[in-house]
């Protein structure tokens, strides 16, 4: 990306992600979001003197899981270390993290921006615990004059993966981040959900007059919880380093934080003094030694992920829009998978989802996984249609009938008197009826104008309720006009 | 490798002390002493040990995934100086 005709911009993320687990990583306190203010608290995550701390099984699963859906190496040794520094979203001055030996090595995924192809680099992944909440009395945290501390966040396993300073442009950083966090929920060792802050993206971005191979100076902005912020703020963090290099000063390398109501970065803290965390291996915590044979059995584990499964969908017909909009989240891809099981057209099936599936649950805000329609009663209707015993019309009646009161195709269709009339018979009678009742239009087909035909189909559609099997209706009136 | 005075204020001045000038002083003589006793190591030949993660022979200590209670409001709040509502409370927060 070219900013100011002069400067690229180089950006590399951080991003925290909460990992699923019932406990916290350190001690068996829950991790289910929200509770009363420090009541999801022990002497372990309060850091209280003489607690001892105990690793999580379920978190190096998680860790371990992730790494290899994000290609990374999984190191056969692995520690923890205390970093330490002062402030109170830890009651310990320091947090339990990973430095020199993390469980996930370099790994890497690939993005498509403007249909180019590009591999974002994964430098690492390491475990930590998260930090407490800070209720600041100001308005912001510059200007409060004491806080309030929950900690019922803290000590709730993370995993912190580092990418490469590979992203050069706000589109390719967007990619990097949505690819991300879609193969985490297809392995779901998080839930991803943003707005509880389950996923935290930090920001380092740099520019550097085009042409130039050494790095500007960066910024870190810390703590962005949404796609649509992490554009905002680089749109203004880019902006803002490009007029202080127009100036021809110089950026000043430092902690930075997003004002969302300004939709400004703030200054935080200056880099180089404050960074020095001063990592010691962590005593109260033995290493961990990860046999290939774990490293396999998590593997074994790993679900068909989601370039995996477009490629899958687009193998049984699917276009690669489509079969990216039914891989956008694993519970729709679930979903279309659990019906293809007994739908097999998958175009057919892909354009009912996509479409008026999709539409219903939208507009109810309902999650798929919610959906009250189940996978297998969505097929049943479309075999409806198949066996000509509804019209594709009348089934998106019937779909929104299913919606509303959870009952299978059949039954809807039996209740209602919905199934299509294709007696022969029975059609030519009310045919008769529509031609005399409308001797003009019958004068006007014969007499050339192709159009009045469509009006005498739309007046038998009328006259049967639209259930009359449309194609039926088409070759019989021809017949009786010839 | 020696300690400086410098080196003795940037330490202290990360872990948030304050030291009289007759303690600075003091410090870096300790703390070179130290220092100066544990380069007896680099004497030995180290090349084919293994760096020490923990000082205990043991790794892989790990637990289940299984909540166990927490401890109520009162008790987590027993020995904090000041707390409101449930919370703890800390004054106000310098970040530079």
């Amino acid at each position: 990306m070219v900013v100011a005709n002069k400067y690229e911009m180089v950006c590399g993320l951080e991003v925290h992600v909460e990992l699923q687990t019932k406990t916290k990583i350190f001690c068996g306190c829950t991790t289910e979001f929200g509770g009363d203010q420090n009541t999801h608290v022990c002497p372990v995550c309060l850091g209280m003197p003489g607690a001892l701390p105990v690793l999580n099984r379920e978190v190096v699963d998680y860790a371990i899981k992730a790494g290899l859906a994000l290609n990374c190496e999984i190191a056969e040794f692995s520690k923890f270390d205390r970093k330490n520094y002062f402030y109170p979203d830890l009651s310990k001055n320091y947090q339990t993290s990973q430095f020199d030996l993390p469980i996930c090595g370099k790994g890497g995924l690939e993005i498509e921006v403007d249909g180019e192809k590009k591999w974002i680099g994964i430098t690492r992944a390491h475990m930590e615990e998260d930090a407490g909440k800070l209720v600041h009395s100001g308005d912001t945290i510059t200007t409060s004059n004491a806080s309030s501390v929950d900690y019922n966040r803290a000590g709730v396993p993370l995993l912190e993966i580092v990418s490469e300073p590979d992203m050069r442009s706000i589109p390719e950083v967007l990619a990097y981040l949505e690819k991300l966090v879609q193969i985490l929920e297809y392995t779901e060792v998080s839930d991803c959900r943003m707005e509880q802050g389950s996923v935290r993206f930090d920001i380092n971005v740099s520019l550097r007059p085009i042409g130039e191979t050494a790095f500007g100076t960066r910024t870190e902005t810390k703590n962005l919880n949404s796609f649509s912020s992490v554009r905002r703020c680089m749109e203004y963090e880019i902006a803002r380093q490009a007029r202080v290099l127009d100036a021809g000063e110089k950026v000043v390398q430092e902690t930075r934080t997003w004002d969302e109501g300004q939709g400004i970065t703030l200054a935080l803290r200056s880099k180089e003094e404050a960074h020095d965390y001063r990592y010691f291996p962590e005593p109260d915590l033995t290493p961990l030694i990860i046999d290939r044979e774990w490293v396999e059995r998590i593997r074994q584990t790993l679900p068909e992920l989601p370039a995996e499964r477009r490629a899958r969908l687009q193998g049984i017909g699917l276009s690669e829009y489509d079969a990216g909009v039914i891989t956008q989240s694993r519970a729709l891809s679930d979903f279309f998978d659990a019906a293809l099981k007994s739908f097999g057209d998958a175009k057919t099936l892909a354009n009912w989802v996509m479409g008026d599936v999709m539409r219903l649950l939208n507009s109810n805000q309902c999650p798929v996984e919610d959906s009250p329609i189940s996978p297998k009663q969505l097929a049943e209707l479309l075999e409806l249609i198949d066996k000509g015993t509804i019209s594709g019309k009348i089934a998106k009646t019937v779909l929104e009938e299913m919606y509303a009161t959870g009952k299978d195709a059949q039954v809807i269709v039996k209740e209602k008197g919905l199934a299509q009339i294709s007696d022969e018979g029975a059609l030519l009678g009310i045919i008769d009826g529509v031609l005399a009742a409308n001797p003009q239009s019958v004068e006007d087909y014969r007499a050339g104008k192709d159009r009045a035909i469509g009006f005498l189909v739309g007046q038998i559609m009328k006259a049967t309720k639209g259930q009359a099997n449309p194609g039926l209706v088409n070759r019989l009136l021809k017949e009786k006009l010839s | 490798m020696s300690i400086s005075r410098e080196d003795v204020e940037y330490v202290a001045a990360l872990a948030r002390l304050e030291l009289t000038e007759q303690e600075t002083q003091e410090y870096t003589e300790q703390l070179n002493s130290i220092l100066g006793y544990a380069a007896m190591l680099e004497k030995l030949d180290t090349s084919d040990v293994v760096p020490t993660a923990h000082a205990v022979p043991l790794h892989n200590v790990l637990r289940e995934d299984q909540v166990k209670s927490s401890i109520n409001h009162d008790k987590a709040l027993k020995n904090a100086p000041d707390g409101e509502e449930g919370f703890f409370r800390v004054p106000k927060i310098s970040l530079t």
